[in-house]
């Protein structure tokens, strides 16, 4: 959004600049937090430290340059502040660090409104990080036994609350006489207070009254008020903070803005005269000097000249244009291979070499247009670090986060949709897996508790797996809270399927609900998410030991190996990734169990069987079980057997979205284009197995 | 034939600000996102004109400056470092590694093309 203090001069619109100006910011920004994460406040890399201090000067040249009058004002207090740091004349502390990732977060926010145009950091905010920040540059800073040296005038400000019977707003007004001894004390009323109907209409309140607020100007610093209050009341009642230090004096002002008169925005070291622009002659022959030399560095200019830029900025939306047209390029291919191969090779040989090489040419391509759009886990894992710092501190534990596998590519739509399933899990860990540092130490464990990213590439997949070593899946309460919830569970069932009841929404075993997890509204939609992705979730646990969850999915959404089966005169593709084993079962194997449905039995175990016919809704050319083919499918749910006409082959399919084209259906999650140019559904194999498992709950 | 600048700045959007400015104005542009690259491509071609600034990544603009100084190729080529208004440090560390001269920053369009005519016309 532009407003009036924004350079437009010279008749150049710097506008257009701005996106690529938020893009560099932000990064500097990520760089920044993940540097100020790694920070050994003790033992300092001067390299990082000069690192930060770039990233914030960075920032503030291009604000400057772009007239964001408010993000230059921050970024010009960051940058004062650690420019002392890295000359050491200042010491890191654990404050100065959290002080700096505030700023950062604040900085995200201002930046990301003017980007995208919505609402951004109040002006009192700034300025009260302004002034957080110059707190650290005054000398008091040293941290010293004397901590209060006594500045002049600081405005702070006090809450009292919460109220209740033991601590009354009315005993409020005691502490505030005693206050007085400090300096000026003046209550600030909340502006919506509603005055019912009493005469001091200003200090009328509504009845329960939450807080109470005060400004006192003192000479007194914070850290001495405090320290006075704690003697007058309880502590956790009454907070205490800093509004307005004193003005530091001889500290440089803030954000220089170039002076009108030209004089004072350029200067030289040499004489006019000596210029190149005053002497017209000298400069030809300066240029003649300098052809000859280009000569010689003429091989390697080539190279250098060229690579003028390394990579470059491509929208999303153009490279998905790309890959689609490269699918629709992938099925014509296969439609002319279908057509071809009715005719001749020995006759028509140079077709088929032909259509050979077009073959692998399309694969090649295709393969090459996918690789665009994959990008790092890191763009994943970056953001676990600060959260897993967060969220630790703010449940008292302590946690150490191991990221493996950063470099492991998956499909950036892929990446996007795993952030938020990942989060929540990491969260989970943090808050129900991992024990407080005291528990660990009493069970023999390290007092530090580890929670691990790890991704790695498996066939033609990647998994992602969030484990932590901590107490463990409790089987005993998962099955005692199924029950409690009428779960249809046996005390015979297996850990992995006691570890999926977790998935069933509104489960949680917590036996706290913070305001991190523990709502249970969480797994369900981890899995649904996943699921969706083409995806699926396991867990593996152990008492005591630890829990890892691993994450399963395509490496892309654009294409799938799939199985292609025949009902009718219909085909369905089936991922391979859920197809255990196909095969044409005995008399003997089948059964039926009344009310419920056919069952097979296979190597000793009961699967349900469904046909495919029937869930789909039309007629099956086979009706006899032995005379089909079941296809045994495994899915969290469990294991199903699914009858269909016959195998007809494997492929690989390019995905083509029904939603997009006509709308969402349950039980299919895309469609494809056959070689014969006929359409087939690819099923959602998850929906499936979770409708026959629905008819056969657990056995009680 | 046109005259080159050479603009050495780690930030992209002022590197393309002042790269769209002076080509605007019939001069050619070559960029480089901190002195290490900034040296490369000095070496590379003839430039006119070398606008630096100071606090870059692996090389630091007065590094950069003192470098190109010792090359035979710019020996007397401009050299400007970008300070900022109040630093006389800066400027007094420019003069000691050769630079010609400083420019303030932030600079808006008018302001760049003014002393960029003014040094080389």
């Amino acid at each position: 959004m532009s407003r009036g203090d924004e350079a437009a001069s010279g008749g150049v619109d710097l506008s257009q600049f701005h996106q690529v100006f938020f893009d560099e910011a932000l990064e500097h920004l990520g760089g920044m937090e993940a540097l100020l994460l790694n920070l050994d406040t003790a033992t300092a890399d001067s390299e990082e430290l000069n690192a930060i201090f770039r990233a914030a000067h960075s920032i503030k040249g291009g604000a400057a340059t772009f007239g964001f009058k408010d993000i230059t004002d921050l970024t010009h207090e960051m940058e004062t502040v650690f420019d002392r740091v890295r000359n050491n004349q200042m010491a890191l502390s654990t404050d100065l660090v959290n002080a700096f990732l505030a700023s950062g977060d604040t900085l995200k926010s201002m930046l990301a409104a003017r980007r995208d145009g919505g609402e951004s950091v109040s002006a009192e905010a700034v300025k009260a990080l302004c002034v957080r920040l110059r707190a650290f540059l005054e000398p008091a800073a040293g941290g010293s036994a004397a901590a209060a040296r006594p500045v002049a005038r600081n405005v702070l400000e006090l809450v009292f609350g919460p109220f209740d019977k033991s601590f009354s707003p009315e005993s409020v007004d005691g502490i505030v006489a005693d206050l007085k001894d400090f300096g000026k004390v003046e209550e600030i009323v909340a502006a919506e207070a509603k005055p019912k109907g009493k005469g001091k209409s200003k200090s009328a309140k509504a009845k329960p009254v939450k807080e109470r607020r005060f400004r006192i100007v003192t000479e007194v610093s914070e850290s001495d008020l405090t320290d006075a209050i704690t003697f007058m009341a309880d502590p956790k009642r009454v907070k205490v903070s800093l509004v307005e230090a004193a003005a530091p004096a001889a500290e440089a002002a803030p954000a220089p803005q170039p002076q009108a008169g030209e004089d004072k925005e350029f200067g030289l070291f040499v004489e006019a005269s000596s210029l190149p622009a005053n002497q017209p002659a000298s400069a030809a022959e300066a240029k003649a000097d300098a052809k000859v030399i280009e000569l010689k560095a003429g091989a390697k200019s080539g190279g250098a000249q060229a690579s003028d830029a390394t990579s470059i900025r491509v929208s999303v939306p153009k490279v998905d244009q790309l890959i689609n047209l490269v699918g629709e390029l992938v099925i014509t291919q296969a439609m002319l291979a279908q057509t071809a191969s009715k005719s001749d090779p020995v006759l028509y040989e140079a077709l088929f070499n032909g259509l050979a090489t077009l073959q692998r040419n399309t694969r090649d391509l295709q393969e090459a247009a996918m690789s665009i759009r994959m990008m790092p886990m890191s763009f994943a894992f970056s953001r676990f670090p600060r959260v897993v710092r967060d969220v630790a501190a703010k449940l008292g534990k302590e946690v150490d986060l191991h990221t493996i596998g950063e470099g492991t590519e998956l499909d950036k739509g892929l990446i996007e949709r795993i952030v938020d399933p990942l989060t929540h899990l990491v969260r989970n860990s943090l808050d129900h897996g991992l024990e407080s540092p005291e528990e660990r130490v009493a069970k023999g464990k390290v007092r530090k508790g580890t929670i691990t990213l790890r991704a790695y590439h498996q066939g033609g997949a990647i998994v992602i797996e969030v484990s932590d070593d901590g107490r463990g899946l409790r089987r005993d309460k998962i099955l005692s809270k199924a029950k409690e919830r009428g779960m249809a569970v046996s005390d015979s069932m297996t850990d992995q399927e006691i570890w999926s009841l977790i998935f069933e929404a509104g489960f949680s075993t917590a036996d706290v609900v913070t305001d991190v997890s523990g709502r249970g509204v969480g797994m369900d939609v981890v899995r649904r998410n996943i699921q969706e992705m083409g995806g699926r979730v396991e867990i593996e646990s152990t008492a005591d030991v630890g829990t890892r969850i691993s994450i399963k999915l395509p490496l892309t959404l654009a294409i799938l190996d799939g199985m292609s089966v025949r009902v009718g005169r219909e085909i369905f593709i089936i991922p391979l990734g859920y197809i255990s084993e196909s095969l044409q079962p005995k008399a003997e194997a089948m059964s039926t169990i009344a009310g419920k449905g056919n069952v097979v039995s296979v190597r000793g175990d009961y699967l349900p069987v469904v046909s495919l016919a029937d869930i789909v809704g039309i007629e099956g050319d086979v009706q006899n079980y032995q005379q089909g083919i079941l296809v045994i499918l495994e899915s969290e749910g469990g294991k199903t057997a699914l009858f269909v006409d016959d195998l007809v082959g494997q492929h690989q399919v390019v995905i083509k979205s029904l939603e997009s084209n006509y709308r969402k259906v349950a039980g299919v999650s895309g469609a494809t284009i056959m070689g014969d140019g006929r359409v087939a559904m690819i099923l959602d194999v998850a929906h499936v197995v979770g409708l026959t498992h629905s008819r056969f709950p657990k056995a009680a | 034939m046109a005259k080159t600048v050479l603009t050495v700045d780690d930030s992209a959007s002022i590197r393309q600000m002042v790269s769209f400015t002076l080509k605007g104005a019939g001069y050619s542009v070559i960029e480089a996102g901190d002195g290490v690259e900034g040296l490369e491509k000095a070496k590379a071609s003839s430039v006119n004109l070398v606008l630096t600034d100071h606090n870059m990544p692996k090389m630091d603009g007065i590094t950069l400056t003192r470098t190109l100084r010792g090359l035979t190729q710019y020996a007397s080529v401009p050299i400007l470092v970008l300070t900022t208004e109040s630093s006389d440090e800066m400027k007094a560390k420019g003069k000691a590694a050769g630079a010609t001269g400083w420019m303030v920053k932030p600079f808006d369009p008018t302001k760049l093309l003014n002393i960029v005519k003014k040094v080389i016309g």
